[in-house]
């Protein structure tokens, strides 16, 4: 009995050993190839395994969807590169990112999907002139608006042009937020899952100012800011941690539901973007009481901006791939944005594919922003992809901020911009030194 | 425990030679595991501490480049500072609460049993959740005072301190009312027939007798507050930061193993290799320091 029992303990210690090494990847090496997918945005997940069951059920190639937790994109590549089965495609998504992982990077210039782009915008080179990745989609980013409450409030759909009327309007909200049953702002969070509206994307407005006064600097990663339009900066934030339900102190902690807030009726202004449409949808939202306004912050002519339209989905296919694979890859992308049913859940999890047959958008918010477009406005474009060693630089902004909004004093603020102006530069000599 | 109860057979013949014969086969799961799990993927990272790489596979050589980039490191220094200060202060005090604890428990007081269990409960959870947990206590209790953990150094140093108190105590309790049990019971009545009060009972008599559980304690404590991270990140992640004026950054709450961590991931790949160099000489500190540690109170053991 004994023997028996030690002799199951011992292979039972056998197989646990080798149960670490079990590839999930059923994908066996066939001649036409597979294809791995590193997905970097959990939203897009159920929607990107349904396309690649599609594929597989009408093609036979196998494609394995992987999608990186909230946040840990960088660390799950990481890994996944060094594995004997990486990652055939992947998002190679801004300048930095092509100086990281350029050489993984197959060139992708004159390829069927390169062909099919609809405009040379989306798309990053190394210093070699290799053309790294191809964007995928785009999206836009600004303050979201519930026309109907705006109404309600007494105030025309379109009756915010620029930073006074927009203050006008938040504080005459916040101020009857009893009587009318709803505040201006939603929460402003500043823990790891609503920061980056803050530090990343608000943020924009400071960096693209400066990148018109100054195109030139903006054609690359500038070394250094000048700081000019941290005013306007600093006048927004506060316009939005001020009018809003929740008290500014109370921010550093987080656990606020931004969304829900908004889905519910709660407050007036939104800060996000495009690819929030089908979540604010799925929560019960008409498509037709929402619109997207740009940062007005008060720099001069702003009547004339637009959204903050950019992109951070760049495909890459992995150069280190076996030939099938980059083959199988290539052509799965290519019926990505080609096939009439796949492209349609494509874009309606993405928003827009910037591509020649993809399916046309639904997205409202990008209607918006084309609207913008058509009527004569600027496109502020994404400066923030500029953000150098971005986890580490955005940290630092955070930190600031959450003691500015323990105690907003003017000494505060400077912290801010330190961390916003000087921190950038520091973290540009650690990313290129 | 040098007691030998039935020694002839463990030791007899017949039954030695099929275990020494034998004993290659059944060692072989664990050694096999030990080197892939632990071996190899240490001299690995001590190879890859001498080169600059991105993933593990491609790496060029710079020798000990590494190594002076992590001395020269201003946060490194003083995560190191921050962290020995925490190690000290945790040590004395998730020992001296853990004793008290198991003493208070071990004096045949009704539900002892329920008590015991309820203190080791905090152990069943992860550190990471463990951290969120306690981060909403804090910041529930700070709310009212228009305050949170994450924008002052003290109170993340103190709440940090708090959380791995509660964590410890139940599982250092065990270990210490294991050593209380085993104290024996002629030894204690000899000491009441002489005389002894229950302070000097206590001194004299038990504690030099749980010396090992002493010296196990305190060697789980102090590497565990070396080594802490799940907590550390999960609790306040460094925050808050001082912000020099010249950009620079200084993670005030952040321990040795987040520093390595934030510097192999939260800077530019280039510094991978410095962070690796960080994770090196972060082995030989634990490592020395908790060898050390053992060795002197080694000494202090008795022989029952």
């Amino acid at each position: 009995m004994k023997k028996t029992l030690a002799i199951l303990l011992a292979l039972v210690m056998v197989v646990t050993l080798f149960a670490g090494c079990n590839n999930n990847n059923p994908a066996p090496e066939t001649k036409t190839g597979s294809v791995f997918w590193l997905n970097f945005k959990p939203e897009s997940d159920e929607a990107l395994k349904k396309l690649a069951a599609m594929y597989t059920e009408e093609t036979g190639v196998p494609v394995e969807i992987l999608t990186a937790a909230s946040g840990t994109y960088n660390e799950t590549l990481t890994a996944e590169m060094d594995k004997s089965n990486p990652p055939t495609l992947f998002v190679v998504g801004n300048q930095a990112a092509v100086s990281t992982w350029g050489e993984y990077c197959y060139d992708l210039t004159g390829t069927d999907i390169a062909n099919e782009l609809n405009t040379d915008a989306y798309m990053l080179y190394d210093e070699n002139g290799k053309l790294c990745s191809i964007g995928y989609c785009y999206e836009c980013y600004g303050i979201i608006v519930n026309t109907k409450l705006l109404q309600e409030a007494g105030y025309a759909a379109d009756y915010i042009t620029n930073f006074a009327t927009l203050k006008e309007v938040a504080e005459d909200v916040h101020a009857r937020a009893n009587e009318l049953g709803f505040d201006a702002f939603t929460s402003s969070g500043m823990d790891g899952s609503s920061s980056w509206r803050f530090t990343g994307h608000l943020i924009n407005l400071e960096y693209y100012y400066e990148s018109v006064d100054n195109p030139e600097a903006w054609k690359s990663c500038p070394a250094e800011l000048t700081g000019a339009y941290m005013d306007n900066y600093r006048a927004l934030y506060d316009l939005m941690v001020v009018n809003s339900a929740t008290d500014r102190t109370a921010l550093a902690n987080g656990g606020f539901d931004a969304g829900a807030e908004f889905a519910d009726g709660k407050a007036l202004f939104y800060v996000n973007g495009s690819w929030e449409a089908s979540g604010l949808a799925d929560k019960g939202m008409n498509a037709d009481d929402l619109a997207m306004i740009p940062y007005y912050c008060g720099v001069e002519g702003e009547e004339k901006a637009g959204l903050n339209c950019g992109t951070e989905n760049y495909w890459a296919v992995n150069a280190e791939a076996s030939e099938e694979n980059i083959k199988a890859t290539l052509d799965f992308m290519k019926w990505v944005v080609t096939d009439p049913e796949a492209s349609r859940i494509a874009v309606d999890t993405f928003g827009v594919m910037p591509y020649k047959s993809a399916a046309e958008s639904t997205n409202a918010f990008l209607a918006d922003a084309n609207d913008y477009l058509a009527n004569g406005c600027y496109n502020m474009w994404w400066a923030t992809n500029y953000q150098p060693n971005v986890d580490a630089y955005r940290a630092a902004v955070v930190s600031a901020l959450n003691t500015y909004n323990a105690d907003p004093t003017d000494a505060n603020w400077a912290t801010v911009v330190t961390a916003f102006i000087d921190g950038w530069s520091v973290q540009y000599k650690a990313a290129n030194g | 425990m040098k007691r030998r109860r039935n020694s002839g057979s463990v030791n007899s013949y017949l039954l030695r030679r099929p275990i020494q014969h034998w004993s290659p086969v059944f060692l072989l799961p664990m050694v096999a595991a030990f080197c892939i799990g632990f071996v190899w993927p240490f001299l690995q990272g001590l190879f890859l501490s001498f080169t600059k790489f991105k993933t593990t596979s491609k790496w060029s050589w710079v020798g000990i480049e590494n190594y002076l980039k992590a001395f020269q490191d201003q946060s490194f220094r003083y995560s190191f500072g921050y962290t020995a200060l925490y190690a000290f202060i945790s040590l004395v005090l998730i020992n001296v609460l853990a004793f008290m604890v198991a003493y208070a428990l071990t004096q045949k007081i009704k539900g002892s049993n329920l008590f015991r269990t309820v203190f080791f409960m905090p152990n069943l959870i992860g550190g990471i959740v463990l951290g969120y947990i306690w981060s909403m206590i804090f910041d529930g209790l700070l709310s009212a005072y228009s305050t949170s953990i994450l924008t002052n150094t003290t109170w993340g140093f103190w709440g940090l301190i708090i959380l791995m108190c509660w964590q410890q105590i139940g599982y250092m309790m065990i270990i210490y009312i294991a050593g209380l049990q085993a104290v024996p019971e002629d030894m204690l009545e000899a000491a009441k027939i002489d005389g002894a009060n229950r302070w000097q009972t206590l001194i004299k008599v038990t504690i030099p007798n749980i010396m090992p559980s002493i010296t196990i304690c305190m060697f789980l404590t102090l590497t565990n507050g070396f080594k802490l991270f799940d907590q550390n990140l999960a609790l306040t992640g460094g925050l808050p930061y001082i912000i020099n004026p010249d950009g620079t950054t200084v993670h005030t709450t952040e321990m040795l193993a987040l520093n390595i961590y934030n510097t192999f991931y939260g800077q530019n790949v280039n510094s991978r290799g410095v962070a690796q160099a960080k994770a090196v000489l972060f082995f030989i500190l634990v490592a020395t320091i908790g060898l050390l540690q053992l060795r002197s109170t080694r000494k202090k053991e008795v022989q029952q």
